[in-house]
Parts: C-alpha cells; structure tokens; sequence
C-alpha cells in the first residue's frame, strides 16, 4: 500500500499536477459536485421527492441573501416550495450517472471498433473508418437526438417511459463512439508493428488476446484523455437534450430538466429556479474540461 | 482538375446513399404507417389494397429504390402528426432558420475577424487577454444557457428585446422575412447572438493563430523592410493569407449552425425547421425526421464538397502535389 502510494507521488503525473493551481483547483471542484451528487441523500438539505414535507407556502422563495429569502433555503425555492439547492444536488446525480454510463458506453465500443480496425486492417478497418468519418461529419447532438427520437418511435409509450434513462445513455454513448475509435486505431496501427506483438504472434497467442492483453494496455493513455473530454461533452449533450424535453424523464430530473423547468418562470421574473442549475452545470463541465486538457499536455511527452 | 472533382463527387454519393437508407429503415420499420393511415377500423380488403398502393408488398430494395426517386424530388409523404405534406411544412419554416443562421454566421464573422486580428497582433495587451478569457467561456457555456441568460439581462430585467417568436414577417412569395420590419429585426438580435457566440469565439481563436504563424513568416518580415506601413503589413499581406482557414471553417460550421439552430429555436420557441424537428422527436413524427435527416445530410455533404472544391481552387499546392507525385 506505502509503496503504491509513493509510486503515485513520484510519478511525473502527480508532479505536473501539483505545478498548476488552476488544475488542482478545478479537480477540488469536481470532486467536490461528485461527493455533493452522490452523498446528495446524506447531505442535502432537503428531499425534493418527499412529497410530505413540501409546503406550497415557501413557493418561489428567493436565495437567503435576498430580503424576503430564508435561510432555511440557501438558493430559494420553486413553484412547488422545493429547495433549490437541493434540487441541483439530486439533478447533479442524474446528470452524472448519464455522463459516465454514456462516456464508458462509447469508451467499450470505440475502443473494440479501434482495437478491430487497427489490428486487423484491410477490408473491415476501412468500412468501420468510413462509417466513423461520416458519422463524425454531423454535430454529436445531432445524431443523439435522432437515436433518441428513432428509439421513441420504436418503442411503446409505457416501455419507453421505463426505460427513458438507458435510451438516453444509448442515444449520446452511440453519438460519441467515433472519437475513441478513431484515437485506438491509430495508436493500434503504431503498436502493431512493434516487436513485442511480432514476438506473441511467432509463439502462436492468438489474435484476440493480443489485443486484448498486449495492445489494449498501451493504447489507454489517449483514451483516458479522450475519455475525460467526452465526459464533460456527455453531461451536455444530456443536458442539452433535457432542455430539449427529449431526455430523461421528469420524474428522474436532471440539471437539464430543471434548467428547462425553471425557464418557464424566468418571464415572471424568479430567475434562481433556472440560473443555479445552469451555473452548478457550468461550473461542473469547465472543471472536467480543464482537467481533461492537463490531462493531455501531461501525457504528451513533447511538451514535457 | 476534373478527375479531383469526380472523386470528390462519387466520394458524397455513398454518403447520401446511406443516409437515405437510414431514413427508410425509419420509414419501412418503426412504427406500422397502415395502422396510423387507416386508424382503428379497416377491412382485410381495404388494408391489402392500401399496401398495394403504397408498394409495401415489393421486395425491400424496389421499394428502396422508390423511396429515393420521391426523396429527389422532395417528396416524403405525410406528418403523421400535422397530417399535411411534409415537404410543405419544411418549406415553410425554412426562411426562419437560414435568416437566423445568415445573421449569426454574418455577426461571428463580423466581430471574430477583427478580434482575432486584434488578439493577434496586440498579443499582450489587456484588451487581448479579456477577449481571450471572453472566448473561453463562449466555449464552454452551452447555447442554450447563453440564449437563458440574454433573455434574462435583455428581456426580463431591462425589457429591451423580445424574448420569442420572429416578431411581425413580410411576406414575399413563399418567402416570409423578418427583415423588413422593426419588430422583426428586434427579435433576431437576441437569438442570433446565441446562435452566433460559439462560432464568434471559434473564428477569433482561428484568426489568432494564423496571424500569430503568418506574422513570422520571411516575407513579413521582408514586406516590413521594404518599408511598407503597418497597415498595408498586416491588413493586405497577413489577413490575406489567414483567410484560406477561416474560410474553410466558417463553411464547415455554417452546417453546425443548421443543425445547433434546434436548440436556440426552442430556447427562444422561433418557428423555424430546428423546432418542427424537435416537436417531431417528441412526437415520433418519422415522415418529418426522416426528411430533416435527409435534408441536413444534403446540407452538409453538399458543404463539404464546396469547401473541398474551394480549398483546391484556392491553394495551388494542391495541384501540383498530385502531378508531382
């Protein structure tokens, strides 16, 4: 465990990341919305879904820093008397339960269609290239919304419904997929020609566990930072789709549905119902984004 | 320079082709188009003659081939939730959305260019970097919060600018413009600028690094100690030369503009081609997805084949690298 640990410590990558205050300060800051999303049932202040305890009387509550607000709610509240903050905290789980699933769904499957490009070459590596270019040729949000609606088609109403929040993760994974495929491939095709792979395949291992248990492992430093980038894309693709009214259901709001919402009362003038949601997700998607972009410099060794 | 473009050509042909046999997989397997034309009560005799009507009972290919020839001459059948003709309904909504991406293509344009060429020669001045920190943020903020905020600054707390629709349309034939009017110049501003800002940042980022590269190159240098002035230097030989890039993205992007204007049309609930789309995801109106699809797809491959074209009409080395080798 010590050993570990110092292993972690020494390494150039902790040590690139202890030289840019921007960096630690932007993984404090996801760290902190992740622990805030997940403990949410601890720690939030409120439950939104417990009907009970929700009061018509504390409706549209300004922040507490507000003349009328109340400390009892730090944001405000909505048009039902529900805690804002803690409605961001539970939307916040949703948003990156969404996020992740997506990223690793797109992760799986790009790097399987890379890993099969890349090592097998000729016929099967062009036709998935060329479906990954033309795919790429559109907005991602654009093909997710189509898988979204082609899905809703598909589906009956009540089965749709159950399963709305698996479509969603199926409909942005499906509309990312390319990026990975493309940044295996191309660091496959580099690792193919190295000796170790000569070396497995003249001792007979197969061909799947080449990939799989030599390749594989050399090829994730690119993925890792394409991963980290693609989340911070797949939490707005959910989000952007929640506004939409196309994402998950509203019984499971994300920070998207209760942007899209809280956007019905902005006329009226109750601006916090839409606003903190949307600051919570830009502060979220910038933290994850800066990280991914040191994640990059950091383990290209040119600009070492 | 023909065999170039003829490449180019057969190279879109198989793109449109699976695009279109993604939207008649659409069409041929989601959702029973029988059951939704003749509603709950139909005879076996009046639904066999519907199927030879619509040439369902041919084999996949033909009716493939069917789909094809009515797609070319714009023709994708009924909304299933409007009940009228879908290219009808596209028509209609057009003007709406190629004024709105005109104006948010024009506006980015307008102002990256000059902020990019600005950034890029005053590199470290404190104009630069408040631009640069600007274009941060216009990245990373999604559009549609951008179009909540401006509404929130413009329409509700100063009561400036209206916060939806087109305001009053001029009609001109089939063409509705809201150009002609106050009111209805008074609501594009708002939604352009959304639209507008990510493509704004884009072109500025763009242009900074061009110039930057361009700025230290030999005959910069040389126009500068032939005694040319600053602005003859950087206007009529620099800018010139960043423009070949700048070009080919803000083609490229006016594509994503198209397919983004779904977002700021619902934010700002403008009746353009983005919101019927979005009212038909909602809906699994297939007719109108289907034909939306084919039509950005047309759009975007139809871009690239011109930025394509234009790139090989533009730099010469092109040319001579494909006689060279």
């Amino acid at each position: 465990m010590e050993a570990a640990l110092r292993r972690v410590f020494d390494s150039d990558l902790w040590w690139s990341f202890t030289r840019s205050p921007v960096v630690v300060l932007s993984a404090v800051v996801a760290l902190v919305c992740i622990l805030g999303a997940l403990l949410a049932p601890l720690i939030a202040p409120h439950n939104p879904f417990d009907l009970a305890s929700l009061n018509l009387s504390d409706a549209f509550k300004p922040p507490a820093w507000d003349a009328e607000g109340e400390g009892l709610y730090p944001l405000g509240t909505d048009d039902q008397g529900r805690d804002v903050l803690s409605a961001i905290m539970y939307g916040a789980r949703v948003s990156l339960l969404v996020g992740f699933s997506a990223t690793i769904f797109a992760m799986l499957l790009g790097v399987l269609v890379g890993l099969l490009a890349g090592y097998g070459g000729g016929f099967s590596d062009a036709v998935l290239m060329r479906i990954a270019d033309i795919q790429l040729t559109f907005p991602s949000i654009l093909i997710a919304l189509l898988v979204d609606g082609v899905v809703r088609a598909a589906l009956p109403r009540e089965v749709h419904d159950q399963i709305a929040l698996f479509v969603v993760i199926f409909a942005i994974g499906i509309s990312e997929w390319p990026k990975f495929a493309r940044t295996v491939r191309g660091s496959t095709l580099v690792e193919r020609n190295k000796e170790y792979v000569q070396a497995a395949r003249v001792i007979g291992v197969p061909s799947w566990r080449i990939m799989l248990s030599h390749v594989l492992p050399n090829v994730l430093g690119p993925v890792l930072v394409v991963a980290t980038l693609n989340l911070a894309l797949a939490i707005l693709s959910e989000a952007t789709l929640s506004f939409l009214g196309v994402g998950v259901p509203p019984t499971q709001p994300s920070l998207g549905t209760l942007i899209r919402i809280g956007n019905d009362f902005l006329m009226s003038g109750e601006w916090w119902i839409t606003i903190f949601p949307g600051v919570a997700l830009i502060v979220m998607v910038l933290s994850v984004n800066l990280l991914g972009d040191w994640l990059r410099d950091a383990l290209n060794p040119k600009l070492r | 320079m023909f065999s170039f473009i003829a490449s180019r050509v057969l190279q879109a042909i198989p793109v449109m082709l699976a695009v279109a046999l993604i939207s008649f997989a659409m069409f041929a397997y989601v959702g029973d188009p029988i059951a939704i034309m003749l509603g709950q009560d139909f005879t076996e005799a009046q639904r066999a003659r519907l199927v030879e009507e619509l040439g369902l009972d041919q084999p996949f290919w033909v009716q493939f081939a069917h789909f094809i020839v009515n797609a070319i001459q714009g023709e994708f059948g009924l909304s299933y939730r409007l009940s009228r003709p879908v290219a009808q309904l596209i028509g209609e909504r057009a003007p709406a959305t190629l004024e709105l991406a005109f104006c948010a293509a024009f506006l980015a344009l307008l102002v990256g260019v000059p902020m990019g060429v600005y950034t890029g020669l005053y590199r470290h001045s404190w104009l630069s970097r408040f631009f640069l920190t600007f274009s941060l943020i216009g990245v990373s903020l999604p559009t549609f919060l951008i179009g909540i905020l401006l509404i929130l600054i413009f329409s509700v707390w100063l009561g400036l600018l209206p916060s939806f629709g087109r305001g009053d349309v001029v009609q001109l034939g089939w063409w509705s413009t809201g150009f002609l009017t106050l009111s209805g110049i008074k609501a594009l501003i708002l939604p352009s600028i959304t639209l507008g800002l990510f493509q704004l940042t884009l072109i500025m980022r763009l242009v900074r690094a061009e110039m930057l590269e361009v700025l230290r190159t030999d005959y910069i240098k040389f126009a500068r100690a032939r005694g040319l002035s600053n602005r003859a230097v950087n206007f009529g030989h620099a800018l010139k030369n960043t423009l070949v890039p700048v070009i080919t993205i803000v083609g490229l992007q006016l594509g994503a503009l198209i397919a983004f204007a779904i977002v700021t049309e619902t934010v700002f609930q403008w009746p353009g081609m983005g919101l019927l789309f979005i009212q038909s995801v909602g809906a699994a109106d297939i007719p109108v997805m289907a034909a939306y699809l084919m039509m950005i797809a047309a759009v975007f491959v139809g871009i690239n084949l011109i930025v394509d074209l234009l790139y090989y009409a533009v730099d010469p080395r092109l040319r001579v690298g494909r006689g060279g080798h």
